[in-house]
């Protein structure tokens, strides 16, 4: 295995860069919301981490549909770094909804649609590790965990579906007719999405590396015991 | 052993291994003993939890009935995998020169079977204990609906959770938070049914349970190969 490759050094700068850019547009250029205020800003990375999960976890069921097809570990190996990140930034999506919803709803939390299929995919995903713990054999542990890759993925429109039947009252900012954003914000706001799609995919790529390598030496280490 | 009418069709191994587990139950009745008692225990448990006088009662009566369901089916669901994987008798039916799909839907038949006789006898002792009567057509097909998709994914979700090292604990994990779905529009369709709302309030939950248990079948169907594989 050779060391970091200059693509990926250039994502990375890129990648920090594009981050860095976004915070200046959503305090520099982004407009002040005229009844939310301030805590409207976070909005822009609320949704864009979000996204970045969502994209984690689309990716993870595909390379699980990938993996069972051909039964190359490099598409476990990219599942695995998907639903890692796919769970990180679910999590980063939920914290900062949290923070919004405190001053606009007066709660930190309520059992809208949304929110619960965000937790309930949480909960999807952790079941996944656990699941892979659980499994010694690592031919084994690839398949059972694409299947559940597979299944659970799935299972996420259906629960939104379900829940949604209840009355919500989170905002729905993009509608497929306009969005109902300023155009600066709208700027913005795609600027952010941008911007979290180059950091995901240069997490990707540092998490699929990553378990290259433990792959690597595991692979060593059972030639040493042989 | 003649081996001159070996099994093929689908459906007919299907029926075989079905077959295999309600007369392996029908014998030993451990299974269905344990499902029943735990469901009545489950219904006891509520009715002290939640103090279930007249007036509550009516509101949350689907709910009480479809978690004491659920519960009871995982038990089954369980134990269904646990005894082939422990007396190896997974490998005879991986050996068995039929499609693995047949011990996918032979499985989950027996399951359904068990979790609908636990349904048939819960349904007329709730009735009788709560004095409310619940034998509605309509929620009659919520239950089959609801324990045919619940069971659909139990059964795919089992075989994989009885090879893992934490697998009594591990099935409710796996399976809880992707069986939501199902919990959340049987509960409501059964409770449009108990408290009499108009059929256009409960269609929308009935197909969307028909379009769970479409997708799921479907999907174990297909993956399920990959997970008996050795």
């Amino acid at each position: 295995m050779k060391s970091t490759p200059t693509a990926l050094k250039i994502l990375d700068a890129a990648s920090a860069l594009l981050i860095a850019a976004a915070l200046a547009l959503v305090f520099g250029y982004a407009p002040m919301e005229r009844t939310m205020g301030l805590v409207q800003k976070v909005f822009y990375f609320h949704v864009s981490a979000n996204w970045v999960g969502m994209l984690g976890f689309l990716v993870a069921a595909v390379a699980g549909g990938i993996y069972l097809a051909k039964g190359t570990p490099r598409w476990d190996v990219i599942e695995v770094a998907a639903v890692e990140i796919g769970l990180a930034f679910s999590l980063i999506g939920i914290v900062s909804g949290s923070i919004w919803a405190r001053p606009i709803w007066n709660t930190w939390w309520t059992w809208d649609p949304r929110l619960v299929t965000v937790t309930v995919m949480e909960l999807i995903y952790i079941a996944y590790f656990m699941l892979r713990s659980g499994i010694e054999d690592p031919d084994r542990r690839a398949r059972y965990a694409a299947v559940y890759a597979i299944v659970g993925f799935l299972s996420v429109p259906l629960t939104f579906l379900s829940i949604r039947m209840f009355r919500s009252i989170h905002p729905v900012v993009i509608t497929s007719s306009q969005a109902q954003l300023s155009p600066k914000m709208l700027q913005t706001f795609m600027f952010s999405l941008f911007a979290f799609s180059v950091l995901f995919v240069s997490l990707l790529w540092h998490r699929v590396r990553l378990g290259q390598l433990t792959a690597h030496i595991e692979r060593l280490r059972l030639k040493l015991s042989e | 052993m003649s081996g001159d009418a070996p099994i093929t069709s689908l459906w007919q191994a299907t029926r075989a291994i079905a077959w295999k587990d309600l007369t392996a139950e029908r014998r030993s009745r451990e299974l269905l003993s344990a499902m029943l008692v735990f469901a009545l225990l489950v219904i006891l448990a509520f009715n002290f939890a939640l103090d279930l006088d007249p007036k509550t009662r009516g509101s949350v009566a689907s709910g009480v009935l479809w978690v004491t369901f659920i519960f009871a089916g995982t038990l089954g669901l369980n134990r269904s995998m646990a005894t082939e994987k422990d007396r190896g008798c997974l490998d005879g039916l991986l050996l068995a020169p039929i499609d693995r799909s047949a011990i996918y839907f032979g499985k989950a038949i027996a399951n359904l079977a068990f979790m609908l006789i636990v349904e048939a006898i819960v349904f007329p002792l709730y009735s009788v204990l709560y004095n409310v009567n619940l034998f509605l057509p309509g929620l009659l097909l919520t239950v089959v609906l609801g324990s045919v998709g619940y069971v659909a994914v139990g059964t795919l979700l089992s075989s994989m959770a009885v090879q893992a090292r934490t697998r009594d604990m591990l099935l409710p994990i796996l399976l809880f938070p992707v069986a939501l779905p199902v919990l959340i529009a049987a509960v409501k369709a059964s409770a449009g049914y108990l408290g009499g709302l108009p059929m256009e309030e409960i269609i929308p939950w009935l197909n969307l349970l028909g379009v769970y248990d479409v997708i799921f079948i479907t999907v174990a169907f297909m993956v399920f190969d990959f997970i008996v594989e050795e």
